[in-house]
């Protein structure tokens, strides 16, 4: 295959990766924004809105209706199973940074031990709502891949304006600059904590929904997008929306090209030296605030 | 709990149990001595009920093998159920023990330690994964454990391993491609390009398949493996030279699905030849959507999943016993489609462990019992077709611990797999590379 055809497949898989990535790793740096909270949990989430899409599916049977109830039901489970997680834990250990981190360690592998129970260890496959192939002159691509992007930049958007201009988000954004201010000001802390954790797994849900007919549903998928999300949201700035996206599509992107020309192994050294290099000159981020 | 409820429920419970217990010593007494004055029964008791022949099975239950783990599972119970019914291994029920290795090599060095240390097992059977293998084997070996693999791999035959482990329900990786090399060539073309899994049992199809289609004159024109995390497959395709005539593909795991989707999805109809292990596809169903474009290309098969047109008596017995299908599904789910070409090995391992238990005259767990077995074990030299055997004839070489069996070639036609080509068992058979049976037992 010449230059420009390959060059342009790697961009397509590179653009699709960094949508998905941009929800996952958006759900993961917004917690830690408003709650200063690391969810080492936060790729279960992931994994349980492919495994939740995967039975709704299931229960449906028709594809195209199957996956439209999963892709509202599924993040809804999650979130519900995310606001419990929050009252039951997070809020018992008074949101302490450090008591959190271990918190969702352990959450981590009660998640994926629960799955494994009462799903499976089985990769289960979930038919895609649409099933067409793009025939470029050069090679072929699937059609619901595109799809899975155009979704996701939807979702992005959706996420923008509902913290950038409604008034919930105008309440998120006073409790990130400074929780004990917007306190005394008569904002429910507590709540917005809640509802930013809610948030934040259910975008990692719906990452796993629109994933799941491409890659199957299984009980250890959580891992990757878990260790992307953190090379992304280091990279973009631990808390900064704006970063989380910009470094989504600079990993996904260039992960896509790296593999595509030279090996996926070399893409992954490449993304954790950047990490590495972000820690040691930028700590903060590369759009990241300065610790206040 | 309140004090005053407690000691009442105690005296009631301990009065209860020492009755109970009472009676039964009693019945246990009375049974044995009984027992013991006809003297006929003695041997028979010592042997048979009281000293079950245990078998440990090391399943891949979760990790990434677990599909292969279920079938494994379900083969090997109706293996032993069978020979129970039948009246055991020696007169001896087996009892099997299985733990889970969670398709890892640390964890299956740590069930083949359990086996021989808290379970006390005669012997160890099972896995599948090649790492897992090489990392339970040298345990094995260290604890003269005999350990039967059902798992593919050419580490056996190769002489990495030791002297208590063998494969000899299963033909290695290197007789399978090698067999596959001259159809491959004199069919579907000579300009192959490899897709195969970067780590050990990639590298055997790596080296042994190259080695052979050079052998035919033909030429591998690029290796292209593919890590073993990777869930994305894509990215590889376009590496693929356009001259290619043969893409030749073997992948195993989870993304299994994924990667022959992403394929069809790469080429659609216009496609070079494509030649697959049924790795790529076992446990998946062949008419999942997505998969249309995979008719007309080939897969080998170590035994064919679909039945076949002149299927044996020994199939249709084999098939009904484990459960399965005439498409190589479950008989409960037709979604729960059967790692057909890999199970049988583990059945056929289990009647090779019986026949080598009788030769040797194995009666404990004792090193010179264990060693007995392995020497009886390196002593056969096959086995016929039939209810012990149903995938086919099959010769063992002692001295590299492996067997040889058919191969076969199938075409996807209308969503199913037919039979193209049956092997000779000589097409795969190589000259020994070690000598397992000069090693020190």
């Amino acid at each position: 295959m010449s230059l420009g055809p390959h060059l342009l497949l790697a961009l397509m898989e590179g653009t699709v990766a960094a949508f998905v990535l941009a929800l996952t790793a958006l759900g993961l740096t917004l917690v830690f924004g408003v709650m200063r909270i690391v969810n080492v949990a936060h790729g279960e989430f992931f994994m349980l809105g492919a495994v939740f899409a995967w039975a709704f599916a299931h229960l449906v049977g028709n594809p195209a209706l199957g996956f439209l109830v999963a892709v509202i039901a599924s993040p809804i489970v999650v979130g519900g199973a995310a606001l419990v997680i929050d009252r039951a834990i997070l809020r018992r250990f008074n949101y302490q940074p450090e008591a959190t981190i271990v918190a969702t360690i352990g959450l981590l592998y009660i998640i994926q031990q629960l799955v494994l129970i009462f799903y499976g260890p089985d990769a289960r496959s979930v038919e895609a709502p649409i099933n067409f192939r793009v025939q470029l002159p050069w090679f072929g691509y699937s059609g619901y891949k595109l799809v899975v992007a155009g979704i996701a930049a939807l979702l992005l958007l959706a996420t923008w304006y509902g913290i950038a201009k409604t008034k919930l988000g105008l309440v998120m954004r006073a409790t990130q600059f400074d929780s004990e201010t917007a306190q005394a000001f008569g904002i429910p802390v507590d709540r917005v904590y809640a509802a930013v954790f809610a948030l934040g797994a259910m975008l990692a849900a719906i990452a796993g929904v629109l994933i799941v007919p491409i890659k199957q549903a299984y009980y250890l998928m959580g891992l990757d997008p878990l260790l992307l999300s953190f090379i992304v949201v280091i990279i973009g700035g631990l808390g900064s929306l704006r970063g989380a996206i910009i470094a989504a599509f600079v990993i996904g992107i260039s992960d896509g090209v790296i593999s595509v020309f030279f090996s996926p192994n070399l893409s992954k050294i490449l993304a954790t030296l950047l990490v590495a290099l972000v820690l040691i000159f930028r700590p903060e981020g590369l759009f990241g605030g300065k610790a206040r | 709990m309140t004090r005053s409820k407690t000691p009442k429920s105690n005296n009631q419970k301990s009065l209860i149990s020492r009755r109970a217990a009472l009676k039964g010593l009693g019945a246990v007494a009375g049974g044995s001595a009984a027992l013991g004055l006809a003297p006929g029964f003695v041997r028979y008791i010592q042997v048979s009920a009281a000293e079950p022949l245990k078998i440990g099975f090391q399943a891949h239950r979760t990790g990434i093998g677990a599909a292969y783990g279920r079938w494994y599972e379900r083969t090997t119970n109706a293996a032993v159920k069978l020979i129970n019914d039948a009246g055991g291994i020696a007169g001896r029920p087996i009892q099997l023990i299985t733990e889970d290795d969670g398709t890892d090599p640390k964890r299956g060095s740590e069930v083949v330690e359990k086996f021989a240390s808290q379970h006390k097992v005669d012997i160890t059977f099972g896995t599948l994964f090649s790492h897992v293998v090489m990392g339970s084997a040298p345990r094995a070996g260290e604890l003269k454990m005999p350990y039967y693999v059902v798992s593919e791999g050419h580490h056996v035959a190769s002489g990495a391993l030791n002297r208590y482990t063998f494969q000899p329900g299963i033909t290695d990786v290197k007789a399978q491609v090698s067999s596959m090399a001259p159809w491959i060539a004199g069919n579907l073309g000579k300009k192959i390009t490899m897709i195969f899994p970067d780590y050990a049992f990639g590298y055997d199809h790596r080296d042994y398949f190259s080695a052979a289609i050079e052998k035919q004159g033909g030429q591998v024109l690029k290796l292209l493996p593919i890590p073993a995390t990777e869930t994305s497959y894509t990215k590889y395709f376009p590496q693929i030279p356009s001259d290619t005539e043969v893409l030749y593909h073997v992948m195993v795991g989870p993304g299994v699905l994924t990667f022959v989707k992403e394929m069809g999805e790469f080429y659609g109809s216009n496609r070079p030849q494509i030649f697959g292990f049924i790795d790529s596809l076992e446990a998946v169903d062949i008419a999942s959507p997505g998969l249309e474009f995979l008719d007309g290309t080939y897969f080998w098969e170590a035994y064919p999943r679909y039945a076949q047109a002149n299927q044996s008596e020994a199939d249709k017995f084999y098939r009904a016993a484990v459960g399965v299908d005439n498409n190589g599904a479950s008989l409960e789910d037709s979604k729960d489609v059967a790692t057909y070409s890999h199970m049988f090995g583990c059945w056929e391992t289990l009647y090779i462990i019986k026949e080598a238990v009788e030769a040797s005259g194995y009666q404990s767990a004792t090193a010179a019992d264990k060693k007995k077995l392995v020497e009886a074990t390196e002593a056969m030299k096959g086995w016929k077709e039939g209810n012990e055997h149903p995938q086919g004839d099959k010769t063992f070489v002692g001295q590299i611990h492996q067997c040889f069996g058919h191969q076969f070639i199938s075409k996807v036609a209308g969503g199913k797999l037919e039979v193209v080509h049956k092997t000779e068992i000589a097409d795969g058979t190589y000259e020994p590379e070690t000598d397992y049976t000069k090693m020190a037992l």
